[in-house]
């Protein structure tokens, strides 16, 4: 962990400190934020992690080259997305399995269609989208942001493929 | 939540097919988990802060401006420095609709809330590093505003 991290851990926690002591009460809500936003996030990021872990070890280089890889064309753009469908949480959890994809040989722009697809086409919030919105807003919006989301991943993917840019183990 | 059984199950699984092969997995689980973790907490310390700031109450009021697309853009803004699970989204969104809140403004909202992450930047940047970070967030902002527009055509609201 960087300097600047514990700078700003410990300052955060010292604030949030005082405020409990003293009764301020904006601090006392910025830390009933935390708690249920971190709340939130425990029930979510360690099984995302052992699942990430699992497939490390159970599923072999090979399977994600062929799949996902280099030669996969057109098939890596749909297991992108369908595995985006079955992704749970939001960009924060996509992150993370991008760069377990990455580690196994799926290529960059494959990767971005899975992070792009996982923000706009997981299947629960889609189901609770169109339940309060409308199936008609969410077809819209699935259909104009999942081509244009394909698209602009194969170029970004294309154009750092050749300039030799890697994902990061989540040190960068 | 169907999420701790599910992965405990096939956790468990693992374990009858390969014990050496699930401790490793577990292994890699938490040697990643923690070196992400400060990236998550800087995050979650840029979230509480935004929420206080920008409060759901603070979002109803401005979503419901009466220029199409000033409110439109507002919303744009909004959904890109916020934070906020489905759960909460949704349901607000679905009372902003009653009040008469346009789809395009919703749109605008609720997509660049899914594809943009300012607050989650921390973590991206770890992963992608911080051009590509800014770069994809930056398009992700194009396509929602897109998104939001072919709504607004589609929902008759406003016209070519």
């Amino acid at each position: 962990m960087t300097f600047r991290k514990w700078i700003l851990f410990s300052g955060y926690a010292a604030f949030l400190l005082f405020s409990y002591i003293f009764g301020f009460a904006p601090g006392r809500e910025i830390g009933k934020n935390f708690a249920t936003f971190g709340l939130y996030m425990l029930k979510i990021l360690p099984p995302v992690f052992v699942l990430i872990g699992l497939f490390e070890v159970w599923v072999s280089r090979e399977t994600v080259e062929r799949h996902m890889g280099r030669t996969s064309g057109i098939r890596g753009y749909l297991w992108a997305v369908l595995l985006a469908g079955t992704t749970v949480g939001g960009l924060y959890v996509a992150f993370p399995v991008a760069y377990a994809l990455y580690n196994k040989g799926a290529r960059l722009g494959v990767i971005f269609a899975y992070v792009g697809a996982s923000a706009v086409c997981r299947i629960p919030m889609t189901v609770f989208e169109a339940s309060f919105l409308g199936v008609k807003f969410t077809a819209v919006r699935m259909l104009v942001s999942l081509p244009l989301v394909l698209i602009s991943s194969a170029l970004l993917g294309a154009y750092l493929e050749k300039r030799g840019y890697r994902i990061s183990d989540g040190s960068a | 939540m169907w999420l701790y059984p599910g992965v405990f199950l096939l956790l468990l699984f693992s374990w009858f097919m390969d014990r050496e092969r699930t401790y490793k997995a577990v292994k890699i689980a938490a040697k990643r988990f923690l070196k992400i973790l400060p990236a998550f907490i800087e995050m979650l310390i840029l979230v509480s802060l935004v929420l206080y700031l920008v409060p759901d109450r603070f979002i109803a009021e401005y979503l419901s401006s009466k220029k199409i697309f000033t409110a439109t853009l507002v919303a744009s803004l909004i959904g890109s420095i916020t934070f906020m699970p489905g759960f909460i989204v949704f349901p607000l969104c679905g009372i902003l609709l009653k009040k008469g809140v346009p789809y395009m403004v919703l749109s605008a909202f609720t997509t660049t809330l899914m594809m943009v992450g300012v607050l989650t930047f921390p973590v991206e940047k770890s992963y992608f590093g911080v051009r590509v970070a800014i770069v994809r967030n930056l398009i992700s902002f194009l396509i929602a505003m897109i998104v939001a527009i072919a709504t607004g055509i589609f929902f008759g609201e406003v016209s070519l």
